[in-house]
């Protein structure tokens, strides 16, 4: 009962930092509610048992990514962002599309896959078994989506970098 | 246990852990004041109470009852919001410091230790990381540009010590095969050759360089203080503050003093293990002197470099996390794993 309430609390403030996030229009404002989003999915996963990966969800994506963003957006001194009037089908199909696309998946995972809902600390929870899978059973994927990673830094590393000034003349 | 003694134990426990810190933080206000006084050759505080003792209690009522200036040109929700952010993760960490062994009390083993989870150590560096908002925001509600400076320079400088904070506990988390402090500091008890205690300093002597340098950095003191430096920035991202939201900055500042030096002695130097004899009372009450004889002495060791150093310029503060820090911490972290992995 007392997880029900957590998840459904949880759930909510997350939907709030979501919607939020669309409806406020200073960028920092944005940030922020993403902020919450994050906070609160990190209190989801810890009520489904999987502390490790609640802890890295804080660390990482509200403790790092997000002070990331909020630090361009203060260098930058980003403005209120303007309204148009002007896309009235972003209204129209956009808003009844999600909410068709949504509850299809709702139905279809509800009813269709054959899974069961995660119970609660049904994830492997402790660091020693997530390492097991990461680092055992998974070891494959895991490289390649490191791999994966390291290219797209490498990436934005040649993108971001200065020309060299002597190919900068020619141009 | 019972969950009714659960509730109460942890209710009289956050009451007193909340009280002790904040004495804590108080007093190491006070005795910078007063160490740094005699480093300079001052007296530092001396009117207030013998000592100067009372000073902070006088210091605590001028911030209550100051004017609290909220200059016009702010952002107001995210002016209010910055101090109280930054003063609530500087407090919650403390929950998960344990300071002892378990104590009996009316028959039940109480543990010295507000929430013992079995991943102390990522949360406490998960709770510290959400701290920076609280500088960042009211660097940048402020709406000045010394306090944008400072809060700009306070986020880049702590995103980057922050990799060779976490790199410098890694070691130590390969020796002690736990991310539960209670667990690490059980992992570093006996002793070398009989006489030398078991704790983590000796094979991780140069991770906890780098952790001590990266928590000051993290904690913007001196010789990191760059987002408050005074020289250059009036006061930096606390420009605009007065009365008590300047305090709520000043508290957490010292809070997280106190939590990276119960951190550093937790993790480095064998927790609350000390010598213990006497009577039950004293062999219950002598592990928290010991914790707090230690934590004591990295207070003291902040002062004293506060004291003693002059600040960084900043292009050195950044060339020193990125390019010494960091590589010396991830060559510690390969030699700890393979070290650990042959002897295994």
């Amino acid at each position: 009962m007392l997880h029900l309430t957590l998840f459904l609390v949880f759930g909510a403030v997350c939907l709030a930092g979501a919607i939020n996030l669309l409806v406020q229009r200073h960028p920092i404002n944005s940030a922020l509610s993403l902020v919450a989003v994050m906070a609160a999915l990190a209190g989801e996963y810890l009520l489904l048992g999987a502390e490790f990966v609640g802890a890295v969800q804080v660390i990482v994506y509200a403790g790092a990514i997000m002070v990331l963003f909020v630090f361009v957006i203060m260098l930058l001194n980003a403005g209120e962002e303007e309204r148009t009037r002007g896309s009235h089908i972003a209204l129209l199909i956009g808003v009844p599309g999600m909410l068709t696309g949504s509850l299809l998946i709702a139905w279809v995972l509800l009813h269709h896959s054959g899974t069961e809902a995660v119970g609660i600390g049904a994830l492997p929870g402790p660091p020693k078994a997530l390492a097991q899978l990461l680092f055992h059973d998974f070891l494959l994927p895991f490289e390649v989506t490191s791999i994966l990673i390291l290219i797209a830094i490498l990436g934005s590393v040649v993108l971001a970098a200065k020309p060299e000034p002597s190919q900068e003349k020619e141009n | 246990m019972d969950i009714k003694v659960f509730i109460v134990a942890s209710l009289v426990k956050t009451a007193l852990a909340l009280v002790v810190l904040l004495t804590a933080v108080a007093y190491s206000v006070w005795l910078e004041r007063k160490v740094v006084g005699h480093m300079q050759n001052r007296w530092g505080p001396t009117r207030v109470g013998p000592f100067g003792l009372l000073q902070p209690a006088a210091d605590g009522v001028k911030f209550l009852f100051k004017e609290d200036l909220t200059p016009p040109h702010v952002y107001k929700p995210l002016y209010v919001a910055a101090p109280i952010i930054a003063v609530i993760f500087a407090l919650t960490s403390i929950a998960l410091i344990p300071v002892g062994n378990d104590v009996p009390i009316f028959g039940y083993k109480i543990p010295l230790q507000i929430s013992d989870v079995n991943i102390g150590l990522l949360a406490v560096l998960g709770v510290t990381s959400l701290g920076v908002y609280g500088i960042a925001l009211s660097g940048w509600a402020s709406n000045s540009k010394y306090s944008l400076l400072g809060g700009l320079r306070a986020s880049a400088q702590m995103i980057s010590y922050e990799i060779a904070l976490g790199l410098s506990l890694v070691g130590v988390m390969i020796l002690s095969g736990s991310f539960s402090l209670r667990e690490i500091v059980q992992a570093q008890s006996g002793s070398y050759l009989g006489f030398i205690p078991r704790w983590n300093i000796f094979p991780q002597l140069i991770g906890f360089f780098i952790y001590l340098m990266a928590a000051y950095a993290e904690t913007n003191r001196i010789p990191f203080d760059l987002p408050e430096a005074e020289t250059e920035l009036v006061a930096g991202y606390h420009t605009e503050y007065s009365a008590m939201k300047f305090a709520m900055f000043f508290m957490a500042e010292y809070a997280n003093m106190i939590t990276v030096a119960c951190l550093a002695t937790l993790l480095f130097f064998g927790g609350w293990s000390g010598p213990i004899f006497g009577p039950t009372i004293l062999q219950a009450l002598l592990p928290v002197l010991w914790f707090c004889a230690k934590v004591f002495v990295f207070i003291f060791i902040y002062i004293w470099v506060r004291g003693t150093l002059p600040r960084f310029r900043y292009d050195q503060l950044m060339a020193f996390g990125w390019k010494f820090l960091l590589p010396l911490a991830i060559a510690n972290l390969v030699i700890t794993a393979l070290l650990v992995a042959l002897r295994a």
